[in-house]
């Protein structure tokens, strides 16, 4: 699979990120040879093998439907970048 | 309805149901509706940095009960997918879902639309975590973003583009509402929020196989607005193909006050989600036996329910409809029926007194003072000819209400309420009302036949109601003979 500036500009755009043009040709060499590494993979006969998703073979890790560990407003916003004291408060998302 | 007969309208209905847990789908933050902005709140819903997703147990349970009620198969090995889009009530940049392996799939919800049997066949029902709530309006600057309803958990339940009215679209969803609140999966508040619907709405002519570009009209709040929807749908995309227009795949809302719909953004590009399976969270893997045990715990369906009623009690379709709207109140007519085998008296008497009782603003069933024996001894007190049924409705059971342990015969002999099918004490009544209206008599004798009825009307004003109805005829017929 070939990494161009179309792909590496999808890529950025849904992670929300942006390079200037010498860290977008940097980024463009490293992801080329991620993929390559990772596409050595295809030369298996994988036919009827299942995909291994999770890497433990644990399943069922429930927990009861119990109200438990919330914490406090204050505390929930502390970290908040804007906050009223009540909300998180975020750039305008619709123009109304 | 559609303006042009030659089209027809294809709608699919995605309807997003919040389960009746306590708590979230992957943390012990509680889900109750109205508590204030950003408190019901932990690490794990604000996607702090080393938290950890754990699985709500119940919430399995209450969608693998929605899925049997549908029919549909239910997958054993279940695990989450991430997907990936950003938006502010949206903390960790990704929702967890179940994309690939629904924990329901197929099924069907059978309708009845003007008495024409129909079935909506079902895609798939799967669990998937709620975001926050982004409120535009309270800031003038910023969006404010409450996150106590993120990680809330919902089964979507998608069906298969088989619906062809808004009725059929308002048929579906008043019986998926019926059913998800008589299985205590959902409450199906819709103006809370806790059933919400998303309606796929395309149109074609009448005999195409392909189906048209489709609109998709989100959160609806209402099934009228449902219904509004689609019919509002139906006249501006019909209008738009006669016009040679072409349909370009929308997401729009719809305006409650006006009835219309609007665009809010095109959806050109396929959204890119990146789904992937959530590594932070183990599969969970449902064993026959677990799924058998739910299936036999389920109570039974509206639709069996009937079937009971109008084949086994004898009652019309029409009572048993009513009769089985809400669980509750099926089930204490139910119990009624276990006391008494006066089956429609039964019936009558759910629909009559106890509706209007709860038909009082703030009543609900769990309050009725009245235990389901007391209910039928009483209405047996009218089917045995003791009471009749206008004191027992109205006089009777108000007393009854106030004192729910006494027995209701008992009530009724000490408030002197009893019926007088006496003879004797009856007599002196009717040779009095005769007198009253010695030409009244007069012209019955000459053939007005229809004055018996003012006679008996007279013999129970007298008797306040209390004169056995079958007795007075007779006594009266005995006496205008001679």
């Amino acid at each position: 699979m070939e990494v161009n500036d179309a792909l590496v500009d999808k890529l950025a755009h849904l992670a929300r990120l942006s390079f200037d043009g010498q860290e977008k040709e940097g980024i463009k060499q490293d992801l080329q040879k991620m993929i390559t590494f990772v596409e050595k993979l295809n030369e298996l006969d994988l036919e009827n093998v299942e995909p291994l998703i999770h890497m433990s073979p644990e399943v069922n890790v429930l927990r009861n439907d119990e109200i438990r560990g919330s914490v406090s407003r204050e505390e929930a916003l502390k970290n908040a970048p804007e906050t009223d004291g009540e909300f998180f408060l975020v750039p305008k998302v619709i123009k109304r | 309805m559609m303006s042009h007969p030659e089209y027809e309208i294809v709608v699919g209905l995605e309807v997003h149901a919040q389960l009746l847990t306590n708590s979230k789908l992957f943390c012990g933050d509680s889900i109750a509706f109205g508590a204030a902005p950003n408190t019901n709140v932990s690490p794990v819903t604000l996607a702090h940095p080393g938290t950890l997703p754990v699985m709500n147990h119940r919430a399995i349970e209450l969608a693998v009960r929605i899925g049997l009620a549908c029919n549909c198969t239910i997958e054993q090995h279940n695990y989450f997918a991430r997907k990936n889009y950003f938006y502010p009530d949206l903390p960790k940049g990704y929702q967890i879902s179940q994309h690939t392996t629904p924990i329901c799939g197929g099924g069907e919800v059978r309708i009845s639309v003007s008495g024409e049997e129909k079935t909506i066949r079902l895609n798939r029902i799967h669990l998937e975590e709620d975001a926050g709530k982004s409120i535009h309006d309270a800031n003038p600057d910023f969006t404010a973003v409450d996150l106590n309803r993120a990680g809330t958990p919902l089964v979507e339940i998608v069906s298969e583009p088989d619906i062809r009215s808004s009725d059929e679209a308002f048929a579906y969803l008043t019986v998926l509402r019926q059913w998800v609140r008589y299985l205590e999966v959902c409450d199906g508040n819709m103006e809370e929020g806790s059933l919400r619907c998303d309606a796929n709405i395309s149109v074609r002519k009448k005999g195409d196989t392909r189906l048209g570009t489709k609109v998709e009209v989100k959160n609806l709040n209402s099934i009228r607005n449902v219904k509004r929807a689609i019919d509002a749908e139906a006249v501006r995309l019909t209008a738009m193909l006669e016009n040679g227009e072409t349909i370009i795949q929308q997401t729009r809302g719809f305006d409650v006050n006006s009835g219309t719909t609007y665009a809010i953004r095109d959806k050109e590009d396929a959204d890119d989600y990146r789904y992937f399976a959530d590594p932070d969270l183990t599969p969970f893997v449902l064993e026959t036996a677990e799924i058998d045990r739910i299936r036999e715990a389920l109570p039974a369906l509206p639709e069996a329910r009937i079937l009971h009623y109008t084949q086994a009690l004898g009652l019309t379709e029409y009572d048993a409809g009513v009769l089985t709207e809400e669980r509750n109140f099926a089930e204490y007519f139910e119990s009624v029926t276990q006391h008494t085998t006066y089956y429609k008296s039964a019936a009558n008497w759910m629909l009559g007194p106890v509706k209007s009782w709860l038909n009082e603003p703030g009543r609900q069933l769990a309050n009725f003072p009245l235990a389901p024996a007391k209910l039928a001894a009483l209405l047996e007190c009218v089917e045995k000819g003791q009471l009749s049924f206008s004191i027992a409705s109205s006089r009777l059971f108000e007393k009854l209400l106030d004192q729910p342990d006494a027995e209701p015969l008992e009530l009724a002999r000490s408030l002197n309420l009893l019926q007088d099918s006496d003879a004797s004490s009856l007599e002196p009544v009717i040779d009095a009302v005769l007198a009253k209206f010695p030409d009244k008599v007069e012209a019955y004798r000459k053939g007005k036949k229809g004055l018996l009825a003012l006679f008996v009307g007279e013999v129970m004003k007298q008797s306040r109601g209390k004169a056995d109805p079958r007795v007075t005829n007779e006594l009266l017929l005995e006496k205008l003979k001679s």
